[in-house]
């Protein structure tokens, strides 16, 4: 995961995306550099799950320019004219990013290493033992090796949380996408999955992660962006930010949650 | 971690709980009456004369009622297939945002559900008549095979696609009840694992899905083994048919109808232990433990009656409390 190459990892240039008539972004600019690892806050309602989602096209942009490691996301660029990349695309696009959302959504009726291993097999076509081998490997990292036959509703929302984590990592991805991780959790079990969080920042894994807590920002993000009303207010250094805000809604924001 | 927790109370030296269970007599009124009611039923089923056992006996395996069993059992099956396969594509092309698709399938359900099942028999029984011949081959244009429709569509022919483009039509509502049961955040993890539509529906949405459509099915291929009987206006010997064509000659109407309605209930008895079966399979990581039958229901909502206890399912690990 040691960065490979010196263009961003996410480029999003004036990305504008409405839900019919109501425009939620409205010009994002911003970039994650490879190895970065980027905090974004903002209130409720700024757009923050929109632009994570338009990042892995779960949303397609209505305006702009959206590339991951310097390709167009769901499109490519055709003789000068924008070009609807196909189903099968799209799909490897999007394996190659992981996305670690906030109600978990790891599949009921599988088990944990079953959760684990279905995309690199069925996906990536992985040998079984192969996916197996890595996805017992990185339940170990995330603390549940030995949770790997129970189905995910035998397990606590922390422990669940991280199974997702170690499903978005055995697909090696070269960018992971984190939507509130910690928001559903019990504040006892918040810590679990900030360890882990934690851990991955500091082996240079690339991270753009949606998050209220202000204590895993300042610590372990390079850089916060903030955003409010569909687009970036602020962003720089999480000191910068959060010690010297320039801008007032800023201040506003963060004298609430600080 | 909790069976360890468990482990450790029970070596403990804590006081077993011995309480006094609380009464109910209302109970013991009710299962007494019912018990009652139970014993005049059978004492009549064994004095009454009229009801033929003998005859009931020396038909039961006659060559004619197994006959009539075995057609209705094919009919049930195949009818249930053609149902199953047709209303599920039919609920995915419901679901899909082809505004076509989903406007056909729609159609067919309105169409299939909207008519009587009766008029639909004889309509496929008779179609000769609309079309005499049915061909294959081009759309409007050169034909490639060709026959004649008495010939294509026999009475079992017109007895299945009767049953199974109806059925198909009441399937397809289940399985969409069951795709719509299925969180979107389903979705999304499988799209952003770089899943395909059609994989995601297979590995993903339909397996979760049959926890809400295996009851409902279940109750309908009971309801088909009963609905095939409906087949005789087609003059198709199944079991009920076959049952009246004894009796037409011999006049043992009641003994005879018996012996169709034991053999339906037997085959009932089967299926819903099939079924059983079935929903215990797809109920695998419902929850925390064995929710979903009616055993585990009837465990919570009478949690308090001593007498309800039931052991330990195997393999439950977080059961607790009890
Ligand atoms: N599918 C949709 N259709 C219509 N409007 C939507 C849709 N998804 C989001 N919105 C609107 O877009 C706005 C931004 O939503 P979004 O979920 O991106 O905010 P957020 O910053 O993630 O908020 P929160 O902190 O509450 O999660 C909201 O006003 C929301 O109502
Ligand atoms: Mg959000």
């Amino acid at each position: 995961m040691i960065p490979t190459s010196d263009r961003p990892m996410v480029e999003a240039d004036r990305v504008w995306k409405s839900f019919g008539k109501t425009q939620v972004l409205r010009g994002i600019s911003m970039q994650v550099e490879a190895g970065e690892v980027v905090c974004l806050l903002g209130p409720s309602g700024s757009g923050k799950t929109t632009f994570l989602r338009c990042i892995n096209h779960l949303e397609k942009i209505s305006a702009g320019r959206l590339l991951v490691d310097g390709e167009l996301v769901g499109y490519r660029e055709h003789g000068g004219k924008l070009v609807e990349r196909n189903a099968r695309e799209i799909a490897s696009q999007r394996a190659e990013m992981a996305m670690v959302f906030q109600q978990y959504n790891l599949f009921p009726h599988r088990t944990v290493l079953e959760n684990v291993i279905e995309a690199p097999v069925r996906v990536k076509k992985e040998p079984r033992s192969e996916a197996t081998e890595r996805g017992m490997s990185m339940l170990a990292r995330v603390g549940l090796a030995d949770k790997s036959s129970s189905y995910p509703g035998q397990l606590s929302g922390g422990q669940q949380q991280r199974v997702a984590i170690a499903r978005a990592l055995n697909m090696r991805p070269k960018l992971m996408l984190f939507d509130e991780p910690t928001s559903a959790l019990d504040p006892e079990l918040v810590g679990e999955v900030l360890d882990v969080m934690r851990s991955l920042a500091e082996e240079g894994m690339t991270m753009l992660v949606v998050t209220h807590e202000i204590g895993f920002a300042r610590e372990a993000a390079d850089r916060v962006v903030l955003m409010d009303g569909g687009i970036v207010l602020e962003s720089g250094p999480p000191q910068q930010v959060f010690l010297d805000p320039q801008h007032d809604r800023t201040k506003a924001f963060l004298s609430k949650v600080l | 971690m909790i069976a360890d927790q468990q482990e450790t109370i029970r070596t403990a030296d804590v006081p077993e709980v011995k309480a006094e269970p609380v009464r109910h007599p209302g109970n013991w009124i009710g299962a007494v009456v019912v018990l009652v009611l139970g014993a005049m039923f059978v004492h009549t089923l064994v004095v009454n004369p009229n009801f033929h056992w003998k005859v009931v006996g020396g038909y039961f395996l006659s060559g004619e009622i197994l006959g009539g069993l075995l057609r209705t059992l094919e009919l049930t099956a195949l009818a249930m297939v053609i149902g199953i396969c047709l209303g599920t594509v039919l609920a995915v092309m419901r679901a899909s945002d082809n505004l076509i698709m989903s406007a056909a399938a729609a159609l067919y359900v309105w169409f299939f559900r909207g008519t009587p099942l009766l008029v639909q028999l004889i309509f496929w029984f008779n179609i000769s008549s609309l079309y005499p011949r049915l061909s294959l081959g081009v759309p409007f244009g050169p034909i490639v095979v060709s026959g004649s429709s008495n010939v294509l569509i026999s009475a079992f022919t017109a007895a299945l696609l009767g049953l199974g483009l109806n059925q198909a039509a009441y399937t397809a509502e289940i399985v969409r009840a069951g795709i719509l049961s299925v969180p979107v955040g389903q979705l999304d993890a499988a799209a952003s694992l770089g899943m395909s539509n059609l994989m995601t529906m297979r590995r993903v949405v339909l397996p979760q899905a049959m926890r809400v459509i295996i009851p409902p099915l279940g109750n309908e291929t009971i309801g088909m083994l009963k609905t095939t009987s409906i087949v005789s206006v087609l003059a198709m010997p199944e079991l009920l048919y076959s049952a009246q064509l004894v009796y037409a000659r011999t006049y043992q109407t009641m003994p005879l109808l018996i012996v169709a309605s034991l053999w339906y209930l037997l085959v009932t008895t089967v299926l819903t232990s099939v079924q059983l079966r079935i929903e215990r399979h797809f109920a695998r990581g419902a929850g925390s433990g064995p929710v979903g039958t009616l055993h585990e229901f009837a465990r919570r909502a009478f949690a308090h009656h001593a007498r309800f206890r039931t052991p330990a399912p195997a393999g439950a690990a977080i059961t607790g409390g009890r």
